[in-house]
């Protein structure tokens, strides 16, 4: 038997992620409110919501700080506390982890954690300038080093370390596209090739336009709750077994190694230790593929292959809807897109789905246990939290 | 060199448009670090003495950037690297005087200060970058 529920997800919601035009943040996230609250009609959301922790990356694409309290407001959830997270692409992924900390703390027995991003109204060079604001700005920003930039460092050195190819990297392209022709709220719904994403143009070499995740906006959220409590409002919780996050230095230049993320690694350690699960153990997962390196990277800092055989896992098929370890089903940040502050809650609203049998056509048959990972910038954030169905 | 120059990334900077690679080395465990800090990340001291950094080392992984930030564009595209110096101490940069096909992990490389652009006033930092040896 795996380790004890933590805290039970008793909801979650997701707004249609892609170009959402004339739509503000606020207005997003309450679309993702909106499911969550639908989904579970023994909920009161003004009696029971007692706190709520919401990720937001950029106050740059909409002119507007102070996120928490104005998603809280436009959500109808006034006058509870209501804290922003930010750790850039994993902010809303270090939400759930202070709403964790918060329901165990017995402060809130249920908390609304969700994440949002409106960036699409931008242009992409504002954009490429906002998302680097993630980075070391001295050292990196200052000179020219872009976030497509800093995986691309780390997808050369992966390449001339263990002999990964381009081909394996287009190989997360094609599966996460494919996967996003299943899921109805992906940003992009069509199938692609190897070749077509192989001969697309160069971002930050080697990583080409299908290497990269998508510019999106989104919003996501999820209603936890203390265990005892999860069937006073759900027959078909979800429990969070483990949760780990850790940090890095904010430099990759400073890291230890420019082929794995410390973080991550450490992460996964702290939620696999805790949930008492194994990476063998893990039925489906969604990880932080910002780009197709981070995900050859995330395969062998969560354990799923060995060090340096990510891209072969890629290139295997393993990892596809149907095989041994389905690996983003929603499509990822690849397919499903990446606004930044939403994805950290957008992969537990998947794996929430997941574990109670409702993804429909991209379902995991049986699975009982997942896995979502999700990373701050270059590596200086990274969050895993594994989930286990109420269903036993 | 005075000894009173404070351990901050401006003062790293003001050393570099004088064509100085200067690092903090810590007065009580040796702890070098580059660029300075105002807390020793080891042993958490809070003095440290001015020390130079041969200004050579090796490649350790490179990138040429085509999508750039709006004040690079003029640059694009342009390749970046880490660069692997001695004392196990790293720093990323631009690496100019090379087209792309040239750029091979492990090849020797020199920072480069002739290419900062010291005319812009302060607190426009100069930027270095690197050349092949």
């Amino acid at each position: 038997m795996n380790g004890k529920s933590l805290v039970s997800i008793v909801s979650a919601g997701l707004s249609k992620f892609g170009k959402n035009e004339g739509l503000y943040a606020r207005e997003l996230f309450a679309e993702a409110v909106k499911e969550a609250f639908d989904r579970c009609p023994r909920l009161e959301p003004k009696r029971d919501v007692k706190a709520m922790f919401v990720g937001h990356m950029g106050e740059s694409y909409e002119h507007q700080g102070h996120t928490a309290s104005t998603v809280a407001d436009w959500s109808g959830l006034l006058n509870i506390p209501a804290t922003r997270t930010e750790a850039a692409c994993a902010s809303s992924g270090a939400a759930l982890q202070s709403g964790i900390y918060a329901v165990l703390s017995g402060l809130a027995d249920v908390v609304l954690v969700g994440g949002v991003e409106k960036m699409t109204h931008r242009s992409t060079t504002e954009v490429t300038e906002y998302l680097a604001m993630a980075s070391d700005y001295p050292f990196e920003q200052w000179h020219g080093i872009t976030f497509p930039g800093l995986y691309a460092l780390m997808a050369t050195a992966h390449m001339h370390k263990y002999g990964t190819t381009e081909s394996q990297l287009a190989a997360i392209a094609v599966k996460n596209h494919y996967h996003g022709t299943l899921n109805p709220k992906a940003h992009m719904q069509k199938e692609i090739t190897l070749e077509k994403a192989l001969n697309s143009r160069t971002i930050a070499s080697p990583l080409k336009l299908y290497d990269c995740s998508l510019i999106t906006d989104g919003a996501s959220c999820a209603i936890i709750t203390k265990p005892e409590l999860a069937n006073k409002f759900t027959d078909q919780p979800v429990h969070i077994i483990g949760t780990g996050q850790a940090s890095d230095t904010i430099g990759l230049y400073e890291r230890q190694s420019l082929t794995s993320l410390q973080a991550a690694k450490l992460a996964a350690k702290k939620a696999y230790t805790m949930a008492a699960v194994k990476p063998e153990d893990i039925e489906v997962a969604e990880v932080h593929d910002c780009f197709t390196i981070a995900e050859i990277i995330a395969y062998e800092d969560l354990g799923f292959c060995l060090t340096g055989e990510g891209g072969k896992l890629a290139e295997s098929g393993e990892t596809r809807l149907g095989e041994r370890l389905p690996v983003n089903t929603s499509g990822g940040l690849k397919a499903k897109g990446h606004p930044v502050g939403a994805t950290g809650t957008g992969q537990a609203y998947e794996m929430y789905l997941q574990l109670t049998g409702q993804t429909d056509q991209r379902q995991v048959k049986n699975a009982k246990i997942g896995l979502t990972h999700n990373v701050g910038g270059s590596g200086a954030t990274a969050t895993v939290h594994i989930y286990r169905s109420g269903q036993q | 060199m005075s000894m009173s120059e404070p351990f901050t990334i401006e003062q790293f900077y003001k050393f570099l448009a004088q064509g100085k690679l200067m690092a903090g080395k810590c007065q009580k465990c040796g702890k070098i670090h580059l660029p300075p800090r105002p807390l020793c990340d080891k042993c958490f001291h809070q003095e440290f003495t001015w020390v130079t950094v041969p200004g050579k080392g090796k490649l350790l992984t490179y990138t040429v950037i085509h999508v750039a930030p709006q004040q690079f564009q003029e640059k694009a595209p342009y390749a970046v690297g880490i660069i692997q110096l001695e004392n196990n101490l790293k720093l990323p940069g631009m690496i100019t005087a090379i087209s792309p096909e040239q750029l091979h992990i492990g090849m020797d490389l020199t920072i480069d200060f002739t290419a900062c652009d010291n005319t812009k006033p302060w607190p426009q930092w100069p930027r270095y970058c690197f050349k092949p040896t």
